[in-house]
């Protein structure tokens, strides 16, 4: 691995909490890696687990599911479903042979702009650590 | 059929704020080369009258059928640019916008990342603009009422302006009357109005208004629903004195077996009063409330030989058998006035306010200041024989505001203002008294406050800079240990009576009202407004405002404007009766859908059910979603085997081709 290898990481957000958390990062100037890209979604819960495969497959290095604290949902219930499934998925990543490292969900909220840079910067890191991705890559053929 | 993407690309300057890190015209030209882009264009201001006309020339001349934005967050600007898309004639859903700013220029330095990164969220916001889907919006009524959560002067004058607007207010107070905190206080700063004179007046309308309906002694258990149409369960809490008896003539209170031995809460415990009571003189309703946990008829079933209370009420209103009762209230929109409470000086050991009488709060100072409060507005310290006037007086100011160790970073606005109005009437009763007042800096920044600030002390208050570290008796007086850092000396100060200025902190059922409405908290765990400029007294949650110190530390001034303000915001969707809800919500392919019911268990507001259709000749259970229930989450979408039932506008074929443009860098 190559000292200027740089992960890819593929995020999804919820609107209420952590694409406002996000924003408000951006509003205080907070600096923070430029490898995470942002989807935005209304509700973590409605991160369908085959998102995460599918975003592994089409060449991400790592993937993360943040919405808001847990008992906090904008929908009531929407995050208690995302963790259980991402909980399940974790380990399903993990049986398949996926470092644990490249999955991660995180909780943060309108106003934590500053726990946002955190995580950014933590699940960078992880994705560096665990090198990139290369199992789920179809082979390339050439004709 | 016309309906061939033809998408128009703004990649915005934001003056510099984007332009500064991000190369917008790369990320422009960049755009102008992806499938479907008809016209890409860079411009300084999007959002301005000519930003908005550029795409609304753009959609008559191009043909445009759909647009992305590339500026600030979607949080900022989509309705903006979705009227003007509708103002083109197009549907305003065929946006999407790129978040290069909050997400990109403002956190990133290195201008070529920057830019690499911009073109990447225009290509995302591309590919799932191409697959966009013209939404409709549902158009419902507004239930010509409001709910307001919270009696103190917040509630009220929200309450009034409402009323006298014409609408219905249910206005649920949680103690026995309304008033809240500003009825606790003696004088206001900077005018010195005696602060029950101007409140009183107010409560005493709410009560008469014949458009509120003042539900004291009641706290709101549940809310459903959405804006518009919100509905409420109040829970009338039983007072076990039958309020149309009650003429409030006061003899059940001198009669109670336990008068003046359980601590006031109006009068900050300093004062006393017994298990059937009125919170304070001037209190509305003035209708008596039996405490359920001191009552000694309520918590052991038995008082001496009867109760005395109820062989003393001519009227008969007292009625132990009373039970709570739960009233269901319609409402359109809600307004959470909840106050605050004042930090618990007990954290701060170093102050002693624990261990010494004569370390109080200025809650109590307050109380001890007043005309109505348990002294007769007396200065005199202790009881009986040892009862005496203090002659040296010490003021601290920010305990528990401005303080990480205690968790509350925040300033609490309002403590430099009351210390200095406490310090004049203190000067005011007892002019021979030194008075000093240990401070970190003066805040004194409101209309009339320098001046106020300036004239307490030309009055003789003497201000010393600097935190006490310590308070410790020394016989009969309290010694302050502090450093003057003016002067960058040590000092040891001899004092009577030692008044710290408590700061305001959020209620401790906050999170109670948070699960109710589906609120945040900001980091200083107040609630969160929609936005700190531009939407202070909106909540994320539609329909729901904020007011008073609720939203955060303000004082009385403050306090009524924000009323106001959440008070008119409120009568903006009441007035137009209309609101138009949820074009983002669920929707079933019936033809592939088969009726496992994965939805029906997962939707949080049971807006999916499941219903029976003829498909080819055959009976078949599928899912259905009530339009009017679903709010957009998309937790059943995530959940469907299928891909049947999909959420409009994050549909699985709309977001994966963000997936696969985010995912496909390398």
């Amino acid at each position: 691995m190559s000292e200027q290898y740089e992960p890819n990481i593929v995020a999804f957000l919820c609107n209420w909490c952590s694409y406002a958390g996000a924003d408000l990062a951006g509003t205080s100037r907070t600096q923070y890696p430029v490898n995470l890209n942002i989807i935005r979604v209304m509700c973590s819960g409605r991160v369908n687990p085959l998102f995460i495969i599918n975003a592994l497959q089409q060449g991400a290095d790592g993937v993360l599911v943040s919405g808001c604290h847990p008992g906090d949902c904008h929908y009531m219930e929407g995050n208690f479903y995302a963790r259980r499934r991402f909980g399940l998925m974790k380990e399903l990543l993990e049986y398949i042979g996926v470092d644990s490292r490249r999955f991660n969900m995180s909780w943060v909220s309108a106003s934590e702009g500053g726990k946002w840079k955190d995580v950014v910067e933590e699940v960078v890191g992880k994705a560096k650590e665990a090198g990139p991705f290369e199992q789920f890559r179809r082979n390339k053929i050439n004709w | 059929m016309n309906n061939k993407p033809k998408i128009g690309v703004y990649v915005c300057h934001c003056g510099i704020n984007i332009a500064k890190a991000v190369d917008v015209e790369a990320v422009a030209e960049f755009a102008s080369r992806l499938p479907n882009v008809k016209v890409a264009r860079n411009y300084a201001y999007m959002c301005s009258d000519p930003g908005q006309l550029l795409i609304r020339e753009d959609i008559k001349n191009e043909g445009l059928n759909r647009v992305v934005v590339a500026s600030c967050s979607p949080r900022m600007h989509e309705m903006t640019f979705r009227k003007t898309l509708a103002e083109a004639g197009l549907n305003p859903y065929y946006l999407e916008m790129a978040n290069i700013r909050e997400h990109c220029s403002w956190v990133h330095e290195d201008r070529e990342k920057a830019t690499e990164k911009a073109k990447r969220l225009v290509f995302s916001a591309v590919a799932k603009a191409r697959l966009l889907e013209p939404l409709y919006e549902n158009e419902v009524d507004v239930e010509p009422a409001t709910l307001i959560i919270g009696g103190g002067i917040a509630g009220i004058q929200a309450a009034l302006d409402i009323a006298d607007a014409g609408f219905k207010v249910y206005l649920v107070e949680k103690t026995p009357s309304v008033g809240g905190r500003m009825s606790q206080l003696d004088k206001t700063f900077p005018t010195l109005d005696c602060s029950a004179c101007i409140l009183t007046p107010k409560m005493v309308d709410v009560a008469s208004h014949p458009n509120i309906d003042l539900m004291t002694y009641s706290e709101v258990e549940e809310i459903s629903g959405y804006v518009g149409n919100f509905d409420v369960k109040v829970r009338k809490k039983a007072r076990y004195v039958d309020v149309d008896k009650c003429t409030g003539c006061g003899i059940c209170a001198q009669e109670c077996r336990l008068a003046g031995r359980i601590p006031s809460e109006f009068d900050a415990g300093i004062g006393k009063r017994g298990a059937i009571y009125l919170p304070f003189p001037q209190a509305v309703p003035a209708k008596y409330t039996i405490d359920p946990e001191r009552c000694l008829m309520l918590t052991r079933g038995k008082c001496g030989k009867g109760p005395k209370c109820e062989a003393a009420c001519a009227a008969g209103a007292i009625n132990f058998e009373q039970k709570d009762e739960i009233v269901e209230v319609k409402v359109g929109t809600v307004i959470v006035a909840t106050g605050f409470d004042v930090f618990d000086a007990a954290k701060k050991p170093e102050y002693g306010y624990s261990d010494y009488e004569n370390v109080i709060t200025a809650l109590e100072m307050e109380r001890l200041v007043s005309a109505s409060g348990p002294t007769g507005g007396n200065i005199v310290l202790g009881k009986g024989e040892d009862a005496f006037v203090p002659k040296e007086v010490a003021f601290i100011s920010c305990v528990g505001s401005r303080d990480k160790s205690v968790g509350n970073e925040y300033c609490s606005r309002v403590c430099c203002m009351y210390t200095a109005k406490l310090a004049h009437l203190v000067k005011e009763k007892l002019p021979e008294a030194n008075v000093r007042v240990y401070y970190m800096d003066v805040r004194a920044f409101g209309k009339g406050f320098e001046e106020f600030y300036d004239r307490v002390r030309r009055e003789g208050v003497r201000y010393v800079r600097g935190n006490p570290s310590e308070i410790f008796k020394r016989g009969d007086k309290l010694v302050i240990k502090a450093e003057d850092t003016l002067r960058s000396t040590p000092i040891e100060d001899e004092v009577d009576l030692v008044v710290l200025a408590v700061g305001l902190e959020p209620r401790k059922d906050t999170r109670q009202i948070i699960d109710l409405l589906r609120l945040s908290q900001s980091a200083d765990r107040f609630y969160l407004e929609a936005h700190p400029k531009l939407a202070p007294v909106n909540t994320a949650t539609d329909g729901v405002f904020l007011a008073g110190c609720a939203q955060g530390p303000k004082d009385i001034p403050d306090t009524v404007a924000q009323a106001k303000g959440a008070a008119s915001s409120a009568l903006v969707l009441l007035s137009s009766g209309k609101v138009k809800i949820g074009a983002q919500i669920s929707f079933v392919n019936e033809s592939t859908c088969r009726g496992c019911g994965y939805c029906v268990e997962i939707c949080p507001y049971s807006a999916v059910e499941l219903v029976s259709v003829n498909r080819m000749g055959n009976m078949v259970q599928v899912a259905r979603v009530n339009e009017a229930l679903c709010k957009g989450c998309g937790a059943c979408s995530a959940g469907c085997l299928s891909g049947s039932i999909q959420q409009r506008s994050f549909m699985d074929r709309q977001i994966l081709p963000q997936i696969a443009v985010l995912g496909g860098v390398r």
